[in-house]
């Protein structure tokens, strides 16, 4: 089945993926700064944040009105929003757009919540194919480690606490991202993700998506994306005069 | 009430839903914007109330989850044609999960004011594709019944210009501009829907009715056509002439 749609244009997309826990926040973030930096326009997508929607879906979070389908669908809709209103015409324009979590999130954590696979991947069928997807593979027990040491609570949907696994937040939890986490694993290979080992120190990891970044892109972006010229100014501020590689 | 045919899903079962515990009668009431519906909803209810059935009766942006976000979305400039498609699928399947099945449950009958039939129409018209949004909107039960109220685009025009004095801008279509002006998007998009319901009518079994004649006419059809199906003859299912009865309306 054709999943996603081709892009065309001139822009870019970098999409990050991995279980809560596994870093791909934080090296989205460098990544997008490094790529500011070399002059390129660059704009940022976070999942969940469309105004629009973005209201419905934490009142239905706080309420507890979901079930498998009204969840992976709301995040559909805002999913939606972000692609006809901001990820579209902005690669269109020519910018290099990072997406933290794309619709492999929902791949995984719809159909670790019961949805049908089939069913979940047509629905994001318009999606624009990323020019990278990075996978911060990491084992169930360092990601846990890390979440579980940095936040006081576990939230009811993020623990899988709609599906009633167990009891304890904690147990909930590891069963549901263990379930996200196979998930992950068994599309790797069929979606073409870059698999980092989110298990190095985090300056290693962003040395191996910069590698990865200028091997596969690095032609295609000295033509057509939008960038300041070298030594121009930008805010105030001088942009870098090296453009990649 | 007779026996009926036990409902099914259309392509995905909804988790965690058993159909053969749902013992209601699911109706379906389908036609374009401003066509009558929902005059012909609160009449149906008040008779089948009268014969002694529980009713519940549900339309689009009802939903306890996302229906005032719907609200809120179309009162901006940026409600995109696929975000709008989510938005009321989303709302479509709280109704479902949390009104419609707990009500088919219960043995009620169960009235809705436009199904997914709409969704899809109105995706089309906007020039979605129609293989997706069939298969997004694949979690929904067949009902027992659609009724197509149908009628032309002129007919529309004068019952809203007549009965509510002004074109409303989502319903003219006017987040795509099919036209200079909200009376000739409305023409343009509503000619769209009706096209794209119309191709609904062999694949999802309507009954199609004449919605050119008068209220008490139509009420009248629609209770005559509910109670054969009550009896258990289910004639939509059987239905023949379905394009022939759009041209008899078109004529």
């Amino acid at each position: 089945m054709h999943l996603l749609v081709p892009n065309r244009y001139r822009g870019k997309l970098i999409v990050v993926e991995g279980i809560d826990g596994s870093g791909k926040s934080t090296q989205i973030s460098l990544l997008s700064h490094w790529l500011r930096s070399q002059g390129y326009a660059v704009a940022f997508s976070e999942w969940n944040s469309s105004p629009l929607v973005r209201q419905t879906t934490r009142r239905g979070k706080r309420k507890e009105m979901f079930t498998p389908t009204t969840f992976s669908l709301i995040h559909a809709t805002d999913f939606a929003d972000r692609m006809e209103s901001y990820i579209l015409p902005l690669v269109k324009s020519g910018a290099i757009v990072c997406a933290d979590r794309y619709a492999y999130t929902a791949f995984a954590r719809d159909v670790a919540r019961g949805v049908s696979r089939r069913w979940v991947r047509n629905l994001y069928r318009f999606a624009m194919r990323p020019s990278l997807t990075f996978y911060f593979r990491v084992p169930l027990d360092v990601a846990l480690g890390r979440i579980l040491g940095g936040r006081d609570a576990l939230k009811y949907y993020e623990a899988g606490m709609d599906l009633g696994l167990a009891r304890d937040v904690e147990e909930s939890f590891r069963i549901f991202q263990g379930r996200i986490l196979d998930e992950y694993e068994a599309m790797a290979a069929e979606m073409g993700f870059h698999v980092i080992d989110a298990t190095l120190s985090i300056e290693q990891q962003q040395r191996m998506m910069r590698g990865i970044v200028v091997r596969e892109l690095g032609d295609s972006l000295k033509n057509g994306i939008l960038h300041l010229p070298a030594g121009g100014e930008f805010n105030g501020r001088p942009s870098a005069v090296n453009v990649l590689p | 009430m007779a026996a009926r045919l036990p409902l099914t899903f259309y392509r995905e079962p909804l988790p965690g839903v058993d159909t053969s515990e749902l013992q209601g009668q699911l109706i379906v009431i389908e036609g374009p914007d401003a066509v009558g519906r929902s005059t012909q909803i609160a009449l149906l209810r008040q008779w089948l109330e009268q014969e002694g059935h529980a009713v519940l009766d549900s339309g689009m942006a009802r939903s306890a989850l996302a229906g005032r976000g719907i609200q809120m979305a179309k009162t901006g400039n940026t409600l995109g044609p696929i975000t709008m498609t989510l938005f009321y699928t989303t709302d479509f399947a709280d109704r479902l999960e949390n009104e419609i099945v707990p009500a088919l449950r219960a043995g009620f009958v169960v009235l809705i004011d436009r199904y997914i039939y709409s969704i899809m129409a109105r995706a089309i018209a906007r020039g979605e594709d129609r293989r997706w949004i069939e298969q997004v909107a694949g979690f929904a039960l067949v009902p027992h019944a659609t009724y197509y109220l149908r009628t032309d685009v002129e007919h529309l025009v004068s019952r809203v210009v007549m009965g509510r004095g002004a074109f409303d801008y989502w319903e003219s279509g006017m987040d795509l501009r099919f036209g200079p002006d909200m009376y000739e998007s409305f023409i343009k998009y509503q000619k769209r829907l009706i096209h794209a319901l119309d191709a609904m009518v062999e694949p999802y079994e309507f009954t199609v009715v004449d919605a050119g004649q008068p209220i008490e006419r139509i009420f009248r059809e629609l209770q005559r056509r509910m109670s054969r199906l009550r009896r258990g003859r289910i004639p939509h299912r059987r239905v023949r002439g379905g394009q022939a009865a759009i041209e008899k309306a078109k004529a």
